[in-house]
């Protein structure tokens, strides 16, 4: 064999690349100085089971030391922004509910509060009542999500089925209620899509009595758990102002100590009337922010009881027929349609209802010019909605303040000066999803 | 709606290409649907009930006369004093739907910003957001929003500046609020918006090598036809609008 089949070595961007086809092991490593060469580039991410969906991390590391981490993100880009401004309003809940993926019914009701506040209506109280439930179980079923991820990524793979386990009640009463698992389009503007239906309420009720429960499990496999412990505690240090001058607000903010939580500061949906308490700890670190989650669970099932004992039948829709849905909606068996009898109304007994029918699906109903703002507590933090009409019948500007998009960019500063695996835990304590963050 | 300078019907670009696209753009370029015109986006034969020639102005920004109301005024009252060149910067303050929009001159954001964080009587220490928004047909089309927020007082403010798509410049307020560092990359990303002094002004969502800015109003959605049961719908910019 000539010495012509052996590769060569070769000079690449990336630097001296080493074929090795054979030889001393020694003479190979001769080439390879390991001080010079102590420093490396990981790119961890896009797909990385522990980036939460498309994150990428480029790190720099000195040993298992990060001296550099920067976040890239828009990998799950789709211009939900942009789409809407070419759907009638009531179209548009459609598409905010697929930003945030796990916490769907806070972007609809941001979108929706932010709309009414345009067009000046009141919901009735029934709706509003309905919106703070499924907001609250909405956390949980995020919160959940939450543990159950991180409990995996930080080596507790037990936590992740259980989490998931639990939250399926959740998604089966959201099921229930809208027939949608998730991305249900559940709140519109005016009110809901329909009412929330006996069963429902009935599931609502077991999951209560069930999930207290299931806290304590968790708590029981968590919090005394010494790997846990290591894992959690001084881990992603950012302070209060370190929190505000990057932007980070929610679950991340609170775990600094800060009582920040716009359901207490700026009440929307009539959360000043619900008895309840803001989670905080004091450790501003991944342990904190663990306990501060664990405790919205708990405080989001007391409103939820309160919420159950406050449902009145009502109206679910304002009264202004200009602006009401016209369709009486009902679930079928394959999901959420118009109900038969509104069928049978407007196209057999009522002309004047199929043309206001007709209207008000195709053209949709027209919102005042202006631009409002409006803030809410997400599982993630403050979600914003910034809606801009220019008087027609379309959204003129959609913007989300994403609370994973702005939370993301805490990444360095947590991950800077500590482990590598201490990244992933950083990470995961910021709760980003990726469909909220690239929108 | 807030825009200013009027617009008359006859100066609305439709067109032309999409600013900052050329031909590889991703999708051509929409019908002409001239906004400021016509009821139902129909404007060819089709439309036989007359709206389609209604011609429709859009409104201009007007400042609100004092009072703003109790909270405005503390606010409105506290930059006055603090910042001298109030009267100069400050373009015009308008207070909808119980909130307070601070107009400025695009030049002026990081000075005006900076008293807003650093004045205790504002203390405005939360950037909430910056976002773009583009009134097409406006003399300066591109407005850059920021909603602050100040947690001593719980109160929020919405500062707007608005620059031209020729000369889109102003200058970057991540210095003192870096939360704005992500977001002005979006508002870069997304409209073009130039943020001098920003550390790392690239683009964010959209791959480094996109060409053209696509939340711009001028941009095309490029939208596909949808064939449902056997029947073409077109595709959502195409179809009618009711404006």
């Amino acid at each position: 064999m000539s010495t012509t089949d052996y590769a060569k070595t070769r000079e690449t961007t990336e630097g001296k690349v080493f074929t090795v086809t054979g030889g001393d092991w020694d003479t190979v490593v001769q080439g390879h100085d390991p001080l010079t060469d102590e420093r490396i580039v990981v790119n961890m991410g896009p797909q990385h089971p522990s980036t939460h969906g498309v994150l990428r991390l480029i790190l720099e590391l000195e040993g298992e030391t990060v001296t550099e981490a920067r976040a890239v993100v828009g990998y799950l880009h789709t211009g939900i922004e942009k789409n809407i401004e070419y759907r009638n309003w009531t179209q548009g809940t459609t598409f905010v509910t697929r930003m945030d993926y796990l916490a769907p019914i806070f972007n609809e009701t941001a979108y929706c509060l932010a709309v009414e506040k345009l067009l000046g209506v009141e919901v009735p109280d029934r709706a509003t009542t309905i919106r703070v439930l499924m907001m609250e179980l909405n956390r949980i079923s995020s919160h959940l999500v939450w543990l159950a991820t991180t409990g995996m990524e930080l080596g507790a793979i037990n936590m992740m089925l259980y989490g998931f386990r639990e939250r399926e009640y959740i998604l089966d009463i959201f099921e229930a209620a809208s027939g949608l698992r998730m991305n249900m389009a559940y709140v519109r503007p005016g009110g809901l899509a329909q009412d929330l239906p006996e069963n429902a309420v009935t599931l609502i009720r077991d999951f209560l009595k069930l999930f207290p429960k299931k806290l304590v499990e968790y708590e029981r496999l968590l919090s005394g758990n010494t790997i846990w412990q290591e894992r959690t505690q001084d881990v992603a240090y950012l302070n209060i102002p370190g929190c505000l001058s990057l932007g980070i607000t929610g679950p991340v903010l609170r775990s600094a100590g800060l009582a920040w939580d716009l359901r207490k500061t700026e009440p929307y949906c009539g959360y000043d009337t619900y008895d309840f308490e803001v989670a905080t700890a004091e450790s501003a670190d991944v342990w904190g922010r663990y306990l501060v989650r664990m405790e919205e669970m708990r405080q989001s099932m007391r409103i939820v009881e309160q919420a159950l004992d406050r449902l009145e039948p009502g109206p679910i829709m304002v009264e202004d027929k200009k602006i009401a849905w016209p369709a009486q909606l009902a679930v079928g068996a394959d999901g959420l349609g118009n109900s038969l009898e509104h069928v049978a109304k407007i196209m057999g007994t009522s002309m004047e209802s199929l043309i206001h029918h007709f209207k008000l699906v195709t053209e949709g109903f027209r919102v005042p010019a202006g631009q409002v703002y409006v803030p809410i507590e997400a599982p993630r933090g403050e979600l914003g909605a910034h809606v801009v009409s220019d008087g027609g019948t379309r959204p003129y500007r959609v913007h989300y303040r994403e609370p994973s998009f702005i939370n993301l960019q805490a990444i360095p500063a947590m991950a800077e000066g500590g482990l590598l695996a201490d990244v992933i835990a950083g990470g995961a304590s910021l709760d980003p999803v990726m469909g909220g963050c690239d929108r | 709606m807030t825009t200013p300078g009027n617009t008359t019907p006859g100066d609305v670009p439709v067109s032309q290409p999409p600013a900052g696209a050329s031909s590889t753009a991703p999708a051509e370029y929409p019908p002409a649907s001239p906004a400021g015109r016509g009821m139902f986006g129909v404007h060819d034969t089709g439309d036989t009930s007359g709206f389609g020639g209604l011609v429709r102005r859009r409104t201009v920004v007007t400042s609100t006369p004092k009072p703003y109301g109790e909270e405005f005024d503390e606010v409105t009252d506290a930059l006055e004093e603090a910042y001298p060149g109030f009267a100069d910067a400050i373009e015009a303050v308008v207070v909808d739907r119980g909130e307070l929009t601070l107009h400025i001159k695009p030049e002026r954001v990081l000075e005006v910003a900076t008293i807003m964080r650093d004045n205790p009587a504002l203390r405005f220490e939360l950037c909430s957001s910056v976002s773009g928004v583009d009134y097409l047909g406006a003399a300066r089309r591109l407005h850059v929003v920021y909603h602050l927020t100040s947690l001593t007082f719980r109160r929020r403010v919405r500062l707007e500046a608005a620059v031209p798509a020729e000369d889109p410049r102003l200058p970057s307020v991540t210095s003192i609020y870096p939360t704005a560092d992500w977001q002005e990359r979006e508002t870069y990303d997304m409209f073009g918006v130039v943020f001098e002094g920003h550390p790392n002004l690239t683009r964010i969502l959209m791959p480094d090598d996109w060409e053209g800015h696509p939340q711009r109003k001028d941009y095309p959605l490029g939208g596909v036809p949808v064939e449902y049961k056997g029947a073409e719908i077109p595709p959502p910019d195409e179809r009618r609008t009711y404006q």
